[in-house]
């Protein structure tokens, strides 16, 4: 069974932020960079996947630029088997269709059963990618799910809604599943399968090569939003802060009354 | 411009993000007509045209079958604009509709400016104004971004749609949430602990925190899914929404999500490290501090006034 996880290289959401010079994208410099938080549960899902079915091959692929092999060592510590690194110095200047083409064109004849994203990336954000890639296969794909089984061709799976209820749902193979947060437990690699996965193979392929859809949109501008809170900020010793603050509730809110 | 507003259905209900759309389309101008996939003795109310397919025929949730019923009523009305919720139906829904239109996609759009749309990047911390090139415009908004002048009101003229599609996803039931558990919503004080709190024994300072201040404590998404917390005490979308007289959110950044579950608070307190994370948007006070330096300090003074 061939298994293909996708994933993305994003900087840490606690970073402090930059707007780049041209004023389109964050500043990619001076950034830790991680594994996409809804990757991990992917990718830790491909490799309960191939614990359960045993003969499996999973493909972790990612679009960037030389930094982002750094991250799918991590994908294949984890147990990914290789790697399909999409070289583009350009990614952030790519729109989700973009995106989505180039992997449905790298997966077309690659006759992959399941394939695992995250379910939206934690810097764009838009939730597209997924499902896209799916609908231009013409595979079945279920959004945002929080439990995964396979059994001879067939998943159940349950898709997260609102407010805590969950959708169960059937499809067949070769079908795509966007993950959420909590699916699983992401494993941690250990010291030898970090090893190991300097060993695998990750070839490297240019953009340009599975760049077959055109960009419907484009970023004007990137800009940090206007504080609009007239909100009070305080620093200082814990103790007088304490103070402070009890102080403020006991002005402001009747909790202390 | 016209837009065609995707509303929703779910069990029994019309849910609520029916006032997203509508403040959404007074916000842009123009016309609408709106689509549904639900029953027709439980309509939204609305006053205009409304698509309206039999979720009883086409499920609550089948997205080829919703995804040809709605390119349908596309055909019909050729809108320049097609607006879902920022929801677990209209992000899963509205990539397959943008994709058989050819049409641009817009997700979570929190802003309507001069005829551009605004997304959030990067947990809110930055904002993106977006140019969109294709004639349609496919767009899902953030849940409580587009706030209507009013209630919505009136009765649509409705009009029934039918496909014959059949999707290969297989809908089996629900699952509800976990019944028992805190009910948060009735709770005056709420001390929530985000992943700043480091590690799950220090649940337990966050909880004596709440108790000191006689209310309860609850949990942001990441500390419910490491297990820390249990779920009926997370705050926001997947969650809980609680509007008590205090919300104190310790070590919790202020991803959308937890913002949707808990802005209404009457007076909101951040003890945070990081001067600039999201939720100083919606906090009255931020105390820049240490949580597990500070923490322990004001539950003392607390206890003992």
């Amino acid at each position: 069974m061939n298994i293909l996880v996708c994933i993305k290289q994003v900087p840490d959401m606690e970073s402090k932020f930059k707007v780049n010079s041209g004023g389109t994208w964050y500043d990619t410099t001076e950034l830790a960079w991680r594994m996409n938080e809804y990757d991990e549960y992917a990718v830790e899902q491909a490799v309960q996947l191939k614990e359960q079915v045993k003969d499996a091959d999973i493909t972790v692929l990612s679009i960037g630029s030389n930094k982002v092999k750094e991250t799918m060592k991590k994908a294949l510590a984890m147990g990914c088997d290789r790697g399909a690194h999409i070289a583009d110095d350009n990614v952030s200047s790519k729109e989700p269709c973009e995106i989505a083409g180039a992997i449905a064109e790298y997966a077309k004849d690659k006759n992959f059963e399941v394939i695992f994203t995250g379910m939206q990336s934690q810097d764009r954000g838009s939730g597209q990618v997924g499902v896209l890639v799916a609908e231009m296969l013409s595979l079945p794909a279920v959004t945002t799910i929080v439990d995964f089984s396979y059994t001879d061709g067939r998943l159940e799976v349950k898709r997260e809604l609102e407010g805590g209820i969950k959708a169960k749902v059937a499809l067949n193979s070769p079908a795509l599943v966007t993950c959420q947060l909590g699916l699983n437990t992401p494993r941690y690699p250990t010291l030898p399968n970090i090893m190991k996965a300097k060993k695998k193979e990750l070839v490297s392929l240019p953009i340009e090569d599975l760049l077959k859809v055109d960009a419907r949109q484009q970023t004007a501008k990137i800009y940090f939003p206007e504080k609009k809170g007239g909100g009070l900020v305080i620093e200082g010793d814990p103790g007088e802060l304490a103070d402070k603050l009890i102080q403020i509730l006991k002005e402001k809110t009747g909790v202390l009354a | 411009m016209k837009l065609l507003l995707v509303a929703e259905y779910r069990e029994g209900s019309v849910l609520g993000s029916v006032t997203d759309l509508l403040g959404f389309a007074e916000k842009v101008g123009g016309e609408h007509v709106m689509f549904l996939v639900g029953s027709d003795s439980i309509l939204p109310q609305y006053d205009g045209k409304l698509y309206l397919a039999d979720s009883a025929k086409h499920g609550e949730y089948s997205p080829t079958v919703h995804k040809e019923l709605l390119l349908e009523v596309v055909g019909r009305e050729n809108p320049d604009m097609i607006v879902f919720s920022h929801s677990s139906y209209g992000w899963d829904l509205a990539p397959r509709v943008a994709w058989a239109l050819k049409a641009a996609q817009v997700s979570e759009v929190v802003n309507y400016v001069d005829g551009t749309l605004v997304v959030p990047v990067c947990n809110a911390k930055l904002r993106r104004d977006v140019q969109v090139n294709t004639r349609i415009t496919v767009v899902t908004l953030q849940a409580g971004a587009f706030g209507l002048n009013g209630l919505p009101s009136g009765s649509p003229a409705v009009e029934m749609i039918d496909v014959d599609s059949a999707g290969k996803v297989e809908f089996l039931g629900y699952e509800e949430a976990e019944a028992g558990g805190v009910d948060l919503s009735k709770a005056e004080v709420i001390v929530s602990a985000g992943r700043g709190i480091g590690k799950p024994e220090n649940i337990e300072m966050i909880s004596a925190l709440a108790k000191a201040l006689g209310g309860e404590y609850g949990a942001s998404r990441p500390v419910v899914d490491s297990e820390w917390a249990e779920h009926s005490r997370q705050v926001g979308t997947t969650g809980q929404t609680v509007a008590p007289k205090l919300y104190v959110a310790c070590g919790i950044s202020g991803a959308i999500q937890h913002l949707a579950g808990m802005k209404k608070s009457e007076f909101v307190v951040a003890i945070n490290t990081d001067k600039d994370a999201p939720i100083g948007e919606v906090a009255d006070v931020l105390v820049v501090a240490d949580l597990t330096q500070f923490i322990p300090v004001l539950t003392e003074k607390i206890s003992s006034l």
